[in-house]
């Protein structure tokens, strides 16, 4: 029989405090940052003096994970990014090109690889085994969680995998989002992006890292059922395609007592959505996250870390809450993803 | 022993060749694609490099594409590669087909190219602007062969390509997917030319693979990738070979260099070797990583040192033919092993003239015709990320 | 004598610069101690950024990054070696 994955352990750093969810913070800006930790108190100084934001959210976010479930050494750590070190790569870009290719600092090349927080988590744990880093759009940090799962199943020996996903902000490329729509083109309040009908997004950073492990304990947030990606598909047949990964995993749409969606604002691609909460998901409670965090390509962690904390309290704030339906019980939550009808996931979430 | 996943196509551009066929012929007459830079625009005009002398134009014009096209170098290179692995395996695109690539700077060719009038807020080209991210690189491909299921990047830098076989080849061992297409793409960029420059690892002659007198590596350009299928998809279509083992592991030494004793190396030969059921007296040939850096030559040696003590297989590095090709360099090392193992021919590690006097090792230097049933292939990178694969013979 | 003196200031405060050791004065570098290793624990990344800064404000060019060990062992044998070698 196939062992069931659990997740034991979760960690977020967003531009929302984790503490005060029914107060969130309002940002009047289409960009903002990530709130950031005290780093000092995961990473020696001497390493921290050239880290960039994403290497230093991420490494802190890794170790808040581990650190919830006392792992020291994962057996693997499988890392989704959609940008990389962006400021680093933006960095070795703007003196490449400013200098005319000449006396180039190595430090930002180094550090702009995608791997390079993966790599730093490894080298902060020294910790030898699995690790690989996913990069594909808003399907990243999906693509690491479908690793991490197959990772768990494939052998029985691997008990515990490091899985997360990270992403910052830079000075330029972040703001060339708003050169092809997708960033709205006047700023608005982001706790007022529901209200939008407009083109466009408004996005932000951050890191959310969770341990995914075959064995279930006191701490224990949710099940991890399953995960799908597909790359594109077509707007009416959403509701097909939602069907086919319940079935696959031996459940019906009336059973999903919520449904967790990455509803951005943006009107050319919310349908997707739209259509779920008009059809299959008409009666139940349907939540939203973006307007708290903003849209970036490893944002579906916050999903995944709002919705294991909601199977482990059994309670949904309200300021998640798309509709008005109250759920009968809370067992199992479904996530649905895509960013510009491309790279759609599925996660499908259990209570333990 | 597993009976492996089987490879049904292959498909192939470097800078010897736009076909597999073109790359066996310049491995078999050893003639190297190392030259100087004509289409990458760069100042660096002196450090050879592996180019492939074909504009993007005319690379777009031979795919067919629109003016308008949104393709970056690395998407037109595995566009490519791709469509000669399809041409051979036949194989059906449908949803159960995925496509796993791997790419370590994606379009950073075009951010590179655009930066500037992004940051003037010039929108003419601003179709590129999501090029920075690999899996922008990755989804071109995808479109070009009409792939809308599973499409996944895998960006660990110069064992992307590595991995992206070995995630295909464990997604198909485990149900996940029926066929997929995996390999890997990286094109000549002044981001990655200047990088590699600023770490002082740049040779401006030939790169010199596991010689005593090696100092630094040629860059190149290239893609390669692999149709693979579930045996039960096969229905007596002809295998060019079988993944038998992978092995992923990660050196935690350092953020670039290797560690000495090359320790994440030796793990991740030893992983291959325990999912290939084999012991390591039954890999007959290794195509190495050899980037013919100092770090990297000596580690990989240690390494193999310790895992084959005195009795190493033959093994070469074809980083002298092609340069290193980052992403790409352990797909396009996957075709040659594929064809090593096809035409019972190890290819020569080229240049080699004077052996380390740490390890005393010796390359396979000139063509040599062998009886070869299973290859390992190496690939390590930035990060400590180490993969090596196992390549068998389908009767093996 | 002085020239010496003021260029091992400035070399301070180009390294804590160039390096990020932001937490650093340049009073917190002692002109004869390591700057590798168990001294002020640079690494090799660190010597690369160090060529870049020889050439940048010296016009001083290495090519090797094998001989930079022994010019970057201290403040003083940067210092001495830049004296001896600056185009600029």
């Amino acid at each position: 029989m196939k062992p069931k994955v659990y997740i034991n352990g979760i960690s977020s750093i967003s531009a929302q405090t984790t503490e005060k969810e029914e107060n969130p913070i309002s940002y009047h800006k289409n960009i903002f940052p990530a709130l950031s930790p005290n780093y000092k108190e995961f990473i020696k100084p001497m390493a921290l003096r050239r880290m960039s934001k994403a290497i230093k959210m991420g490494i802190s976010s890794s170790k808040v994970a581990l650190n919830e479930t006392n792992t020291e050494i994962p057996d693997a750590i499988i890392t989704g990014t959609g940008e990389g070190c962006k400021q680093d790569t933006e960095r070795f870009l703007e003196n490449l090109i400013d200098q005319q290719e000449e006396l180039l600092s190595p430090t930002s090349f180094i550090q702009s690889t995608h791997n390079t927080i993966g790599g730093q988590i490894a080298l902060n744990l020294g910790c030898k085994n699995y690790n690989v880093t996913y990069s594909q759009n808003s399907a990243s940090l999906e693509s690491a969680l479908l690793d991490a799962e197959l990772q768990l199943l494939e052998t029985s020996v691997k008990k515990s995998v490091l899985v997360g996903g990270v992403d910052e902000l830079s000075e330029n490329i972040t703001q060339f989002r708003a050169l092809d729509g997708q960033l709205k083109s006047v700023d608005i309040h982001n706790l007022d992006l529901w209200k939008e009908d407009s083109p466009g997004t408004i996005t932000s950073e951050g890191a959310h890292f969770f341990i995914l492990s075959t064995e279930k304990n006191n701490n224990s947030y949710a099940e991890f059922k399953g995960i799908s990606i597909k790359n594109s598909i077509q707007p009416e047949k959403i509701n097909a395609e939602v069907e086919i990964f319940l079935n696959k995993n031996n459940i019906n749409a009336a059973a999903i007592d919520a449904v967790l969606l990455g509803s951005n604002g943006d009107n050319r691609y919310d349908h997707y959505y739209k259509n779920l909460q008009q059809s299959l998901f008409k009666d139940i409670p349907q939540l939203g996250y973006k307007h708290l965090v903003g849209d970036y390509d490893t944002v579906s962690g916050f999903a995944l870390y709002s919705a294991c904390k909601i199977l482990k309290s059994g309670r949904i704030p309200s300021v998640l809450k798309l509709n008005t339906s109250t759920p009968k019980e809370l067992k199992s939550i479904l996530i649905y993803n895509q960013y510009l009808g491309r790279d759609h996931s599925l996660i499908l979430l259990s209570a333990v | 022993m597993n009976k492996g996943v089987a490879i049904t196509g292959m498909g192939i551009i470097s800078a010897i060749g736009n076909n597999t066929e073109t790359n066996y012929r310049s491995l078999f007459s050893s003639k190297s694609g190392i030259s100087f830079p004509e289409f990458l625009k760069t100042t660096h005009k002196n450090l050879p490099v592996g180019e492939i002398k074909f504009s993007n134009k005319s690379l777009a014009e031979s795919l067919n594409l629109p003016q308008d096209h949104s393709f970056t170098r690395a998407a037109l290179l595995g566009s490519l590669a791709v469509s000669e692995a399809l041409d051979q395996s036949k194989v059906k695109i449908d949803a159960e087909t995925g496509f796993i690539s791997g790419t370590s700077v994606g379009g950073i060719d075009a951010t590179e190219n655009y930066f500037k009038e992004f940051t003037k807020g010039k929108t003419e080209n601003s179709r590129f602007i999501r090029a920075q991210h690999p899996g922008f690189t990755t989804e071109k491909i995808a479109e070009h062969i009409g792939i809308s299921g599973f499409v996944s990047t895998i960006s660990t830098a110069c064992s992307s390509g590595a991995n992206a076989i070995m995630m295909g080849a464990r997604m198909i061992k485990a149900g996940k997917l029926k066929r997929v297409i995996v390999g890997g793409t990286d094109c000549l960029t002044k981001f990655t030319l200047n990088g590699f420059n600023s770490l002082m690892i740049l040779s401006e002659k030939h790169c010199l693979s596991f010689d005593e007198n090696r100092n630094g590596l040629n860059l190149g350009e290239g893609a390669a990738y692999l149709v693979l299928e579930a045996d039960e998809e096969l229905n007596g279509k002809p295998v060019l070979g079988r993944i038998m083992g992978y092995g992923n592991t990660n050196d935690a030494f350092h953020q670039t260099a290797s560690s000495e004793n090359g320790e994440g190396a030796f793990l991740a030969m030893q992983e291959a070797l325990k999912i290939a059921e084999i012991g390591s007296e039954n890999i007959n040939y290794i195509n190495a990583h050899g980037t013919a850096t100092k770090n990297n030559d000596l580690s990989e040696s240690r390494a193999l040192q310790i895992l084959f003590g005195d009795t190493i297989p033959d093994f070469s590095s074809t980083k002298a033919f092609t340069g290193h090709t980052l992403a790409a360099a352990g797909a396009l090392e996957a075709v040659y092993s594929l064809i090593s193992l096809n035409k019972q021919q190890i290819f020569p590690n080229l240049n080699f003239s004077q052996s380390m006097s740490e390890t005393g090792l010796q390359p396979v230097t000139e063509v040599k015709e062998k009886k070869l049933d299973f290859i390992l292939s190496n690939s390590f990178g930035f990060g400590g990320n180490c993969t090596s694969l196992i390549f068998a013979k389908d009767e093996a | 004598m002085l020239k010496m003196k003021n260029l091992q200031a400035e070399l301070k405060e180009s390294i804590i610069e160039q390096l990020n050791l932001e937490d650093m004065k340049p009073g917190d570098i002692e002109n004869d101690e390591p700057l590798f290793g168990d001294g002020l624990g640079l690494d090799s990344i660190d010597a690369l950024e160090l060529i870049v800064l020889l050439e940048k404000d010296y016009g001083i060019k290495l090519t090797d990054p094998a001989q930079s060990r022994e010019i970057f062992g201290s403040i003083n044998s940067m210092a001495e070696f830049i004296e001896a070698n600056r185009t600029q």
